[in-house]
């Protein structure tokens, strides 16, 4: 396999670095889980919220977004955030459902 | 060649890419936001059923949360061995991009393995995609769990015979063979195991008509690449994992 054109090598404690915090935030979800700490709104708030921290933290260091030009990551990230978001809209559907019950 | 070009300044060839990158990392990106979309739409599926069902059975007990958290410290090592093959892709060393890649496949078939046994106990007590033993009334939840787990272990195991692929070319192929016959001719017939690791059959024939039509020495681009995919393949279980799992233990005494 040939080289590529040279990079800035960020080097491998970086890459251990993110996955030790990754394998803590998996602990914390864990343990949050485990000891029943939230009720379910709350709690699926707060797993979302740290289930993003580590997509981003994967997205930015694992899939290398991070030191790619601002270009790429900014129609990348909106374009699927923006689509995901549209699909949010339904769970209004969810909630209708809940409370006016099916016919 | 085109990011040649841009480097140097050198009389436009091609033009230089929007996204400062070269074509194949471009493709395989777009590729995974449209996965990204599709598992998406599973996931709000599965959460609209959930919460439009007050009766979703949570039956995850302690042993399920444990093998489910082993899976998931399986897959962030992944991700890390993945890393560090694609360095060592960079600088140019074939033996350890190669043994990355092997311990990377490795784990993502530790993975599979965990994953096949919890399906297979699951189905022991009761579930199907049709119904499950917890909630009479909430047949979905054995159809949006199975899909939307199925569908990420059949990426992690297209994943584990893509990195096959691009690790070790064509001494995979009998690789991949062995290992279908092994798990083919010793599993019970009636286990997940036994039909599942068909896929490995069409992965196999997929892989060898890439093989023998298109060879080609994988470069540490196509190392990057299928990095992406794999890392990829962590990200959606980043989600998946809490919402399905941690929201549904369950609590006892």
């Amino acid at each position: 396999m040939h080289t590529v054109a040279a990079h800035h090598d960020e080097g491998k404690g970086q890459y251990l670095w993110v996955w030790g915090v990754l394998l803590l935030l998996t602990a914390v979800e864990v343990a949050l889980a485990y000891k029943q700490v939230f009720q379910p709104i709350q709690m699926l708030e707060a797993l979302m919220v740290l289930s993003i921290i580590k997509s981003a933290l994967i997205i930015g260091w694992f899939m290398h977004l991070k030191y790619e030009i601002a270009a790429m990551k900014w129609v990348l990230m909106v374009a699927v955030c923006a689509c995901l978001c549209l699909m949010c809209i339904f769970f209004a559907d969810a909630a209708r459902i809940l409370q006016l019950g099916v016919k | 060649m085109a990011d040649v070009a841009v480097t140097h300044g050198v009389a436009e060839a091609y033009e230089p890419s929007l996204f400062g990158t070269y074509s194949k990392k471009i493709g395989m990106w777009l590729f995974l936001l449209s996965d990204s979309l599709t598992f998406g739409a599973l996931l709000f599926a599965y959460s609209y059923n959930r919460i439009s069902n007050p009766d979703w059975p949570t039956p995850f007990h302690k042993e399920s949360i444990i093998n489910a958290t082993v899976m998931t410290a399986c897959l962030l090592s992944s991700s890390l061995t993945m890393v560090l093959g694609v360095l060592a892709a960079r600088r140019g060393d074939r033996s350890w991009t190669r043994n990355w890649i092997l311990f990377t496949m490795f784990f993502g078939s530790a993975f599979v393995v965990l994953h096949g046994m919890e399906w297979n106990k699951l189905m022991g007590e009761g579930m199907m995609p049709w119904k499950n033993p917890w909630s009479a009334t909430v047949p979905q939840f054995g159809g949006t769990f199975f899909t939307l787990t199925g569908m990420h272990m059949l990426h992690v195991t297209i994943g584990v015979i893509y990195l096959g692929v691009v690790s070790l070319r064509k001494a995979f192929l009998p690789i991949l063979l062995a290992i279908w016959a092994i798990v083919f001719f010793t599993t019970p017939s009636a286990g997940f195991f036994h039909l599942a690791v068909n896929v490995l059959l069409v992965g196999l024939v997929i892989a060898t008509m890439i093989l023998v039509l298109k060879p080609k020495d994988y470069d540490a681009h196509d190392v990057e690449i299928a990095g992406l995919y794999w890392h990829f393949v962590d990200l959606v279980w980043m989600f998946i994992f809490p919402l399905v799992y941690l929201m549904s233990t369950r609590v006892t005494g």
